[in-house]
């Protein structure tokens, strides 16, 4: 089995253009984490199920196990790397930690982008939705409460224009 | 469970992508948002020498809805679908389906051309198109054919596209305002693959079923309808005893196999049990005038 | 000692929340190294069989490929991995070898280690390797393994290990007690195959630096010294040549700090080529080579008079251990046999289990091991038992448990082991009570078998003893640091329960200092403290955090003798003032920090914690819920959930041990099974098929935590609290389906309560089963 060749692939991660080169075989996920180094993502499953490594792609939640790098070129990625406000907790994760909604951490950068990516387009989702949206996120340690309790209070800020205004959205 | 190794391109057109799909003589396979084909790959169940990547061609995402029902691009996503500000009245029994498919990330990159040739038995959108009898519409170098749905799956995760040849459209048939309508999905976990998932619709004249179709989903290891319990029904009253009829009917029709996750009387017994929960929605379900 | 108790006891925001939040935290897979090659096993498709051949020439012909070991690499002995907790002759026949030879017992067995470039070309090449293997017949159940008529090992002559014995009162009164009894019940129940499936799997990195000789191992957790001195065995290297650093780790319950094949290969693998090889299991081979657990059935049997006064219980139980006995395999078992009894008056008691092998993954120790089992088993048994005596079950639970009065009460000894043990303190009927009302139970009772808008309503109640703080002793070491802050070094690991956080609140409170005088906390790596023993068993606040309090007294006492010696004072003279920045006697003051501080570049002081005895917290556990009679399915609607923990550190994060346990038992008892099929193929290898609990499953958890009875046992007086949410889910749910199914005589005596299963037995109806 010859390698083919490796591509070059063009993207933005968190507002900064990003340059790399892949082989085409090379998820999303384990571009952004080994070849950018930014290891907030996580990859819990790489069959699409855990939830551990959503990214928010032009906007959207998605599964960055499931997604080629090579697929992402000329898109908008953004990770949990891009939720900090400067220094300061954004809204989402200050409210996790409010809510104890995290214990070992492992699921939480694709709790957070999926929430983020839910509340930014759904500012006003109501707990049947929220926990809807996050039952493809597992988490093993919570039970979850905390943090559905979390993502719901984090709604405020939402209304109040977080998550609006980003490069890249 | 890295992904083995294949080559990658993504063409502007379709005839470069029929070219590249000819080229490698049906070891290529089409990639659309790759949320059934990346889990094959990590898993290694297939090994293709190329992915051909069918993103970057235009107009294959389009959404139209017309006097002759709705027209579904290949890479139209579920999140188009559940999001369309006029499907859900234009045709209320697809978007209710969708809303069962997997979880919210998925539906933001999986398609309908992905999830048709991919052609699992559990999936909700085989099912809708040939319990709706779609239009399948099939191009290749050769031009654009159309395929019924009933011809086009072929078996579990078999359809009839041929090697060098792309799902571009389904067609699903105009569905009248006072249409009545159900459909239930029992699956062990939201997201999870269905045990079974029953599609149902009719037209009420004069306080009568007509057009009855019945769908299946999950349960057994192709896409059906169930021909006993919709004759059960046709020109029935969707009362307590039209809808015992047709599930009693629908549960000596079925032959589920038996798996890991259940035996085959279960999901017989579940085939019914949602026949009768789907039709229950029709009947009282309020529709338009 | 002082104690201004201002943070434990207040739910402080974790310090952990701060990396993990921002993708900062640092998992094993975190790590990168130059030159860095990574790894993957070749593992066994076969359950059973003699290995012919493995022919590895394809895979080392690969680009990119610098290594493929088999067993015939690792020398003329192959390392086998001893047994840690209850090490015992007849078990370490069963002991397994780093790699397979000679025999594959299980599928997913290693074989072999690829080491290449990237993850991808290793597993490229892993797919090349030919194992020519002839299969033998498996072995997959109880009656398969006690049969004998194939063995997994030959020269140990049968697949039964030893078989534990718990005993309460001797065999004459248990006889006594089951002649003479007016009531007995028989009942064989059963519990399944499934595991904690963490959300980051195992990984492991591991560097050689061949100029000092000195392997460093990251990734290790929950025992990391252990491991260490075990490592250093096989590999014939001096424990102090080895540095294990503990990295941040995505979930352990239980399933972690066992020595894996991969904890000798991945290192024996970095030596061997001098570079740093990294290995990441991927989800797949996760759910085949990590200790799976639970899988136990028994015959249990209760005695006891008209009015429900229990005067015997006995059981006759097996667990099937899969392939190979590895390092924590007896702990469930004997707790399964030890606990039996769990909180309530059992003047006889006696359980024999049987230790068995089978061609299924090797088993371990899974979050409240044989807790959960032998808890469900009792009160399934209690309520059916009442059911038959006609006694509310309730009534039946308030008589029997143990009263304030009868505490300590000692518990079974298990034998060939000897342990036994008493509990420490508590009001059992304190939780119970408490328990009740929560629920509503007087209300709820009255829909206790009712069908309503189409479905079936259950409520169940059940009880448990938790065991936490196991010894034998934990290190901790403070450090005064130069600019005032004090620095938290402990043995113990962090499993993301919110270890530097507690830790953090008792150094703090120990010295008088708020949350943010206190610069770190380090845990679990060899270097930070002489020895570690890590977190399991809910020890890790108990150990760990008494250690603290006698590093933070030993350090107020070097503080003071310092001081003393440049006052020219007695040390008892010294008062520390300001928040631990002077130091003050007969009129003179000096400055603890600081550049003219006396600290000046550091005052350290070590403290340690032993213990022999273990902490007992309990409590109640209550469900409300309703079944879908059409298709089996469970909606659970309240669950309730009161413990009394002896001492609160942190509300918040204990509120989170409690939810995230039970739900993750509700997993166990209704989603998640280890599904295998005839020839010992693991079903369920993906997140698709092996189902855990998700956002919307279980919406409703409450817990209540006590804190009305510390522990003697330790100067805080808290108890453990990990795992005692897990411990009473199974029986109480499969109460309260046996509670909605009344009408239909459904008697849900085996886990997992799936809706085909629950649609099965309500089919079967009034048919109970079949005892032998």
């Amino acid at each position: 089995m010859g390698n083919p060749p490796a591509r070059t692939v063009r993207f933005t991660v968190n507002g900064v253009p990003a340059t790399v080169e892949v082989e085409p075989r090379l998820t999303l996920a384990d571009c952004l984490r080994h070849a950018l180094e930014l290891t907030g993502t996580h990859v819990g499953c790489e069959h699409g199920v855990c939830g551990a490594c959503t990214v928010i792609v032009d906007g959207r939640a998605v599964r960055s196990c499931l997604m080629l790098a090579v697929q992402a070129e000329g898109c908008a990625v953004q990770t949990v790397e891009g939720l900090v406000d400067g220094e300061a907790l954004g809204p989402l994760q200050a409210a996790f930690r409010r809510h104890h909604a995290l214990q070992c951490g492992f699921c939480t950068p694709g709790m957070l982008m999926t929430s983020h990516a839910l509340l930014s387009s759904e500012p006003d989702a109501d707990v049947a939705r929220v926990r809807e949206a996050l039952s493809g996120n597992l988490c093993r340690c919570t039970g979850y409460i905390g943090i559905v309790e979390a993502v719901l209070d984090a709604r405020a800020a939402y209304k109040a224009g977080a998550g609006k205004g980003r490069p890249d959205r | 469970m890295k992904l083995p190794a294949f080559d990658y391109a993504a063409p502007a057109t379709l005839d470069e992508a029929f070219e590249l799909l000819e080229q490698h003589a049906g070891d290529a396979r089409p990639l659309a948002g790759g949320q059934s084909l990346m889990p094959v790959l990590a898993f290694r169940l297939a090994q293709p020498s190329m992915l051909v990547d069918i993103g970057r061609i235009p107009g294959l995402d389009a959404i139209t809805i017309g006097g002759d029902g709705v027209r579904l691009g290949a890479r139209v996503r579920w999140c188009d679908i559940l999001e369309h500000p006029s499907l859900r009245a234009a045709h209320p029994l697809l978007v209710e389906a969708i809303g069962h498919v997997a979880h919210y990330p998925i539906r933001n990159r999986g398609t309908v051309g992905g999830s048709l040739a991919h052609a699992d038995p559990a999936a909700e959108m085989p099912g809708i198109a040939y319990t709706c009898e779609a239009t399948m519409v099939i191009a290749g170098r050769a031009g654009t054919r159309t395929v019924a749905a009933r011809d086009f799956f072929t078996g579990p995760l078999e359809t009839v596209i041929g090697p060098a040849e792309l799902l571009v459209e389904v067609r699903l048939p105009a569905w009248p305002v006072a249409r009545r309508w159900g459909f239930e999905e029992f699956a062990r976990q939201r997201g999870a693959f269905a045990l079974a998932a029953i599609a149902a619709f009719y037209d009420e004249r004069d306080g009568v079923a007509t057009g009855v179709h019945l769908g299946v989903i999950g349960a057994t290891g192709v896409v059906q309808r169930l021909p006993a319990a919709e004759s059960a029904l046709e020109g029935r009253a969707v009362d307590a005893a039209g809808i015992a009829a047709a599930v009693a009917a629908a549960r000596a029709e079925v032959d589920p196999p038996e798996d890991a996750e259940a035996s085959s009387a279960y999901r017989r017994s579940l085939v019914g049990t949602m026949v009768e929960r789907a039709l229950a929605a029709a009947a009282t379900r309020p529709v338009a005038a | 000692m002082t104690r201004h108790d201002i943070l434990v006891g207040q739910p402080v925001e974790r310090l952990e929340d701060l990396r993990f939040l921002t993708g900062r935290g640092q998992y094993v897979d975190d790590r990168s190294v130059d030159g860095m090659l990574h790894a993957t096993l070749v593992r066994s498709a076969l359950a059973h069989g003699t290995i012919r051949a493995i022919d590895t020439a394809a895979a080392l012909a690969l680009p990119g490929v610098h290594a493929v070991y088999t067993a015939a690499d690792l020398g003329a002995k192959v390392p086998m991995i001893p047994m840690r907790m209850e090490a015992n002759a007849d078990l370490a026949r069963f002991e397994q070898p780093v790699l397979a030879h000679g025999k594959v017992r299980y599928v997913g067995e290693p074989l072999a280690l690829v080491v290449a470039d990237t993850p991808a070309i290793a597993e490229d090449a892993a797919g090349l390797v030919a194992a020519h293997i002839e299969p033998l017949p498996v072995v997959l159940d109880r009656t398969g393994a006690e049969r004998g008529d194939t063995l997994l090992f030959e020269q140990a002559g049968s697949n039964r290990g030893l078989a534990l014995q718990a005993l309460r009162g001797d065999a004459s009164a248990l006889d006594a007690a089951f002649r003479d009894a007016p009531y007995t019940c028989r009942r064989r129940f059963k519990v399944h195959r499934h595991t904690a499936a963490p959300m980051e799997t195992r990984g492991l990195l591991a560097e050689w630096d061949a100029a000092r000789q000195r392997l460093t191992v990251s990734g290790l957790v929950k025992v990391p010294f252990a491991i260490r001195a075990l490592l250093a065995t096989l590999l014939g290297m001096p424990e102090s040549a080895i540095d294990a650093v503990e990295s941040d780790c995505g979930g352990g319950f239980g399933m972690r700090g066992e020595f894996y094949p991969e904890d000798f290969l991945v290192p024996f693998a970095a030596r061997r080529l001098g570079r740093a090889v990294k290995w990441i299991e991927d989800r797949n081979e996760h759910l085949l080579a990590i200790t799976h657990a639970r899988e136990v059935e028994c015959e249990l049997e209760i005695a006891c008079d008209r009015d429900g006064t229990i005067r015997g219980l006995r059981g006759q139980g097996a667990y099937d251990l899969g392939a190979y006995i590895r390092p924590n395999a007896v702990t469930a078992p004997r707790n399964f046999a030890q606990m039996a009894g769990g909180p309530y008056r059992i003047p006889a008691l006696h359980m024999e289990v049987a230790l068995l092998v089978s061609n299924k993954t090797p088993a371990g120790s899974y979050r409240g091991p044989g807790r959960f089992e032998t808890d469900c088993f009792r009160e399934r048994l209690f309520d059916i038992a009442a059911g038959e005596l006609g006694i509310d079950r309730v009534a039946f639970r308030r008589h029997n448990l143990l009263r304030q009065d009868e505490m300590p009460s000692r518990l079974p000894i298990v034998m060939p082991y000897g342990s036994g043990g008493e509990t420490d303190s508590g009001n059992y009927h304190e939780t119970f009570e408490r328990c009740l009302a929560e629920i509503g139970w007087n209300d709820k009772v009255a829909l206790a078998g009712r069908q309503i808008d189409g479905v079936f309503h259950g409520i169940a109640i059940g009880c448990y003893i938790e065991g936490g703080g196991s010894g034998p002793r934990e290190h901790a070491r403070l450090v005064y640091e130069g600019d005032g802050r004090v620095a938290v070094h402990v043995g113990s690991s962090a499993v993301g329960q919110g270890l530097e956080t507690i830790f953090a609140q008792i150094a703090a409170d120990a010295l008088g200092l708020p949350m943010d005088r206190i610069s770190a906390v380090r845990h679990g790596s060899s270097g930070i403290v002489k020895m570690g023993y890590g977190s399991l068993g809910s020890r890790s606040t108990v150990m760990g955090g008494s250690a603290i309090l006698d590093a933070a007294n030993n350090l107020q006492h070097a503080i003071r003798t310092l001081a003393a010696a440049r006052l020219g004072c007695a040390p008892e003279e010294v008062s520390l003032e300001d928040g631990l920045r002077s130091a003050a006697a007969r009129g003179r003051v000096l400055a603890l920090a600081g550049p003219s501080g006396l600290a000046g570049g550091g005052i350290e002081a070590d403290g340690l914690f032993e213990n022999d005895r273990r902490t007992y917290s309990y409590g109640s556990h209550a469900a409300h819920l309703t079944v879908d009679a059409a298709t089996g399915q469970v909606r659970l609607l309240d669950y309730v959930s009161v413990e009394d923990v002896g001492r609160i550190i942190n509300p918040m994060t204990l509120h989170g041990q409690v939810i995230g346990a039970i739900v993750q038992a509700l997993g166990g008892t209704l989603l998640e099974h280890l599904v295998y099929d005839g020839q010992g193929q693991l079903l369920t290898g993906s997140l698709a098929s092996y189902l855990v609990p998700a956002a919307d499953d279980f919406p409703v958890i409450r817990s209540f935590v006590l804190e009305n009875h510390p522990s003697p046992l330790n100067p805080l007086g808290v108890k453990g609290a990990g795992e005692g949410g897990v411990i009473p889910v199974g029986g109480v749910i499969a109460n309260a389906i046996a509670s909605a199914l009344s009408s239909f005589g459904v008697q849900p005596d085996e886990l997992p309560l799936t809706p085909p299963r629950i649609w099965e037995l309500i089919r079967r109806g009034n048919a109970p089963v079949a005892l032998p």
